[in-house]
């Protein structure tokens, strides 16, 4: 038989998502099903190409997942939605015949996903083996930290990142550049850089993802820092509830000192280098930075009164830049490929991209990345795809638990932080969550304060015992026990929280109430002066009844009824007592008759 | 020294002192619950929140430091009614109690609400309730009346080195904790009892024995050991009902179990108050003369019959340095001999 030289073979790449999402969605299977099938095949066929399964990182868009591409030379097709019980279609039909199977390809909503972001950080994310060093290495990895150390001096690099423009992604958007020259020039035998990890916002996986999915970008972004710092051992502080995050970084790190790019003497230069990682034991005010310091000393993580700031007293009272992941992330990018080039990205103010995890209500959810200046309504209505159920949008929350609803009206804001701080929301560490119609924004802001105040350290009192208050008097709004003057208390309490609380955890927690009474009190006087919900939410304002002329008396909600509450016989109508009923909705979400009215 | 003004008044303040230090020293008073001068500032009560030219926010004075040129605001409309919301919070969450609590006219959370007439609480709402007792002899732990100043844990950790106590849990559910919620079982020094600024912290055995109005303040010496240190009585008729100690004597209001707690030998109906000499058997109460006498007789005759060396002197720890001198002095002079020693070292 002719053998066939190398350069005629195929080269076949089967890349799947191992993101978070494209493992809960059965990555891992979904490989073992590429794997099984490719070698099923190659031995009863004895087919010529060589074939490269890859893991990757997240990809973005989760609500697709398993997403895989399948590269055939300089072709590249994505499919979507993928089971292990298609890998097997796919090899045989794609693979070796050569023809894409349509009906698991990706639709224009996969092309409209992405038609507007503009990926620096995630780029890698998805193309390459987060479990691999060389993997990095290939697409320019390492090559920042290798250009400062062969002729830039720290000064030159702190100069650089200010040039950039690049502000903290942590939420605050502090400037990174002028943090790290701050750090320099402070006193202090040792200094520390330190990569804070500990994402607790719900709902939000930005810095997950890039840890998962590009690890190594964070630990050089980290090294860069040290050189420009003067500081010879960093920390991750990592929430331990990430253990995937954990294992990769601990993998890459394991990578890194064993080619010698982490150690003594980095690449023969007389810089020393060591990371070490630190497990956050799942509070989410050790996100602050001073209360993380303290976790890191091995104290309860409580947040220490500023001044003095971490860049002249941190960690062990030493000089410490506390950088956050995406922030760290970016960094070798910018060394790369020039200040210059980062700075022409995004807004006068607000420079590069930005990462969001955009979830809720929207057709599209994901990880995405944004240029800064993006208008919100592009990201909800291009990138999302709109509303499910085509229903109303009502508003964006930003921020988390430190941040704010955004409404319809403002959608034209552009993402930056001086624009979405204008609002009442903030950019903040980049969880997007879409709020649609059905969603009763008293409710919200109640699910927020219930977050903070079970995530009160319990050190000081506004926000220990004021958020308390704070939820007290949001729960009795659902319950309809609202009276008049309770807004204006609800405000009072707000402001004087956010004046005088210790840390960022407290003066931030009430924004969540501020922002939604500012855009939607007319829900809470309803909530208040009427004892009505209008987004249908609040439990004990709704009450069920059966509407007789449209009752046929099918008996489904009598049959789903948990508390006996509804009777009647077959094609008659039926009633429900109110009395009984305990308000599950049950009855309300399986006629199909319409006949089950909720006011 | 930076120059500061507080309330208008130029104060000159040691390098590295706080705002409040540097107001206290001005005799300007701003209230705070968390702070205290011997430990490291919490800035956890917020009530020592000033206004700083310049900073956009009220600041805690407890924890800013002072530095040149700056301009300080004690008391404004604006502070006063955050120091009420802040005031009303905490009362919000503690029993009303003040007509049975141990602390009452000694408290300094009762001060302030008077101080800030605080009456109706706006912010009613749940309170905490502690059921579980601490079963330890000597410290009463009322939980529900903790305000969480942390006052407690740091003196425990920063000046006793002990840690028996830290906080614990999170949100409205935290609280001072030891490890694993046992009861408490320390030296017991109470260090953490002296520094409690409410009635969260008392001694078990000071229980309806009396208020602070009601005894009188007797200022001794601690009899338990070399130390000295300074000690208050509080006695009411004639018992002593608890001990103290004051933060500006030599042992700056430290004491350790035995001088805090141990005083109840004082009023026990064993104690000594007379020397014992016993004949036939029995002891029989006789003058310090007849006593002393006895002593340097038989000292004489062992002397006389068996030489020196055969006398031995032990002394007590619970003596001070200038006792021990002189029974070593009269061992070694009068008696004459070396044979003298200290029960410490048994």
């Amino acid at each position: 038989m002719q053998q066939q030289t190398e350069e005629n073979k195929r080269k076949l790449i089967v890349r799947v998502c191992i993101g978070t999402g494209g493992l809960a969605a059965g990555g891992k299977e979904v490989i073992a099903a590429f794997k099984k099938a490719i070698n099923d095949f190659c031995v009863d066929i004895d087919l010529d190409f060589t074939c490269h399964y890859q893991k990757v990182g997240c990809r973005g868009f989760c609500a697709r997942d398993v997403l895989v591409d399948v590269v055939d030379g300089d072709k590249s097709v994505t499919y979507q939605g993928i089971k292990p019980d298609i890998a097997k279609r796919i090899v045989r039909e794609h693979l070796i015949e050569g023809k894409p199977v349509t009906e698991w390809l990706i639709d224009d909503s996969y092309y409209a996903f992405h038609s507007k972001q503009h990926k620096i950080l995630l780029k890698d994310c998805g193309t390459i083996d987060p479990e691999d060093i060389q993997a990095y290495i290939n697409v320019g990895g390492y090559e920042g930290i290798k250009k400062i150390l062969s002729g830039m001096t720290p000064d030159e690099v702190i100069n650089e990142i200010k040039a950039s423009g690049i502000r903290g992604r942590g939420g605050a958007g502090f400037p990174t550049g002028v943090k790290w020259d701050a750090c320099r020039k402070a006193p202090g035998d040792r200094k520390y850089i330190v990569c804070n990890a500990d994402e607790g916002d719900p709902g939000a996986f930005m810095d997950r993802s890039v840890i998962e999915g590009n690890p190594h970008s964070v630990i050089e972004g980290m090294m860069i820092a040290a050189y420009a710092i003067g500081s010879s051992l960093g920390y991750v502080y990592i929430r331990a509830e990430y253990p995937s995050a954990v294992e990769r970084l601990k993998l890459a790190i394991a990578q890194a000192h064993e080619i010698g790019y982490l150690g003594n003497r980095v690449f023969g230069s007389d810089f020393s280098f060591d990371l070490r990682i630190k497990l956050g034991a799942g509070a989410f005010v050790c996100g602050e930075e001073t209360a993380l310091i303290a976790s890191i000393e091995g104290e309860r993580g409580m947040p220490r009164a500023k001044p003095p700031f971490p860049v002249h007293k941190g960690l062990w009272g030493m000089p410490t830049v506390i950088n956050n992941v995406e922030t760290l992330s970016n960094i070798p990018y910018i060394i790369r490929n020039g200040s210059a080039w980062y700075a022409s990205i995004g807004t006068e103010k607000s420079r590069g991209t930005k990462v969001f995890a955009l979830t809720g209500k929207v057709k599209n959810t994901g990880l995405i990345e944004v240029p800064m200046g993006i208008r919100l309504g592009e990201i909800i209505y291009d990138i999302g795809g709109g509303i499910i159920g085509n229903k109303q949008f009502k508003a964006v929350q930003l921020g988390g638990p430190s941040g704010g609803c955004i409404p319809h009206h403002l959608l034209d804001t552009p993402v930056t932080y001086e624009d979405i701080m204008q609002t009442g929301a903030i950019v903040g560490s980049g969880g997007m969550v879409v709020l649609d119609e059905n969603d009763c924004m008293v409710n919200i802001a109640k699910f927020f304060l219930e977050f903070t105040q079970a995530e009160s350290c319990g050190k000081c009192v506004p926000c220990r015992i004021g958020t308390k208050r704070l939820l007290e008097i949001l729960d009795r709004f659902t319950k309809g026990l609202g009276k008049d003057g309770d807004i204006e208390l609800l405000e009072k309490l707000c402001n004087d929280i956010k004046v005088t609380s210790l840390c960022g955890l407290g003066q931030t927690a009430p924004n969540p109430i501020l922002s939604t009474l500012k855009y939607f009190r007319e829900e809470y006087e309803a909530h208040i002066k009427e004892k009505r919900c209008p987004a249908k939410v609040c439990k004990d304002l709704l009450t069920y009844g059966i509407l007789e002329e449209f009752c046929k008396g099918c008996g489904a909600c009598l049959r789903a009824c948990p508390a006996k509450a509804i009777t009647g016989e077959k094609k008659k109508p039926h009633k429900l007592d109110s009395s009984i009923c305990i308000k599950c909705g049950a009855c309300f979400d399986v006629c199909k008759f319409k006949a089950v009215g909720r006011e | 020294m930076p120059k500061l003004t507080i309330n208008g008044k130029t104060v000159d303040a040691p390098e590295g002192a706080t705002v409040l230090e540097a107001a206290r020293m001005a005799e300007i008073d701003i209230p705070t619950l968390c702070h205290h001068p011997k430990l490291t500032p919490f800035g956890g009560c917020r009530l020592c929140i000033v206004e700083i030219k310049g900073i956009p926010r009220p600041v805690t004075s407890c924890t800013t430091p002072v530095s040149e040129g700056m301009e300080v605001t004690t008391s404004s409309p604006q502070i006063e009614d955050l120091r009420k919301t802040v005031l009303e919070l905490i009362l919000s969450d503690h029993p009303n109690d003040c007509m049975v609590c141990e602390r009452a006219g000694d408290c300094t959370l009762q001060e302030m609400a008077y101080t800030y007439g605080i009456r109706e609480n706006k912010f009613a709402g749940e309170r905490r309730v502690y059921e579980k007792k601490d079963g330890n002899p000597f410290i009463e732990r009322d939980l529900e009346k903790c305000i969480m100043c942390g006052r407690c844990v740091k003196v425990c950790r920063e000046v006793q080195g002990v840690e028996a106590i830290d906080f614990g849990y999170r949100g409205f559910k935290a609280k001072i904790c030891t490890a694993y919620e046992k009861d408490l079982n320390c030296e017991f020094c109470g260090q953490c009892v002296s520094v409690c600024p409410t009635g969260a912290l008392t001694g078990k055995m000071w229980s309806l024995k009396g208020r602070k109005k009601d005894v009188r303040e007797v200022d001794t010496t601690c009899a338990y050991c070399g130390t000295g240190c300074n000690i208050t009585l509080h006695v009411k008729g004639n018992e002593v009902v608890r001990v103290t100690s004051r933060e500006d004597t030599l042992n700056e209001g430290w004491l350790c179990v035995k001088g805090r707690f141990g005083y109840k030998f004082i009023n026990s109906p064993d104690r000594l108050t007379k020397p014992l000499i016993r004949r036939d058997g029995r002891f029989e109460e006789v003058s310090w003369e007849e006593a002393f006498d006895c002593i340097a007789n038989k000292l004489t005759e062992i002397k006389a019959a068996f030489g020196a060396d055969a006398i031995g002197g032990l002394s007590s720890a619970r003596c001070t340095n200038e006792e021990n001198y002189a029974f070593q002095k009269m061992i070694r002079a009068a008696v004459g001999t070396n044979n003298v020693d200290h029960c410490a070292r048994l």
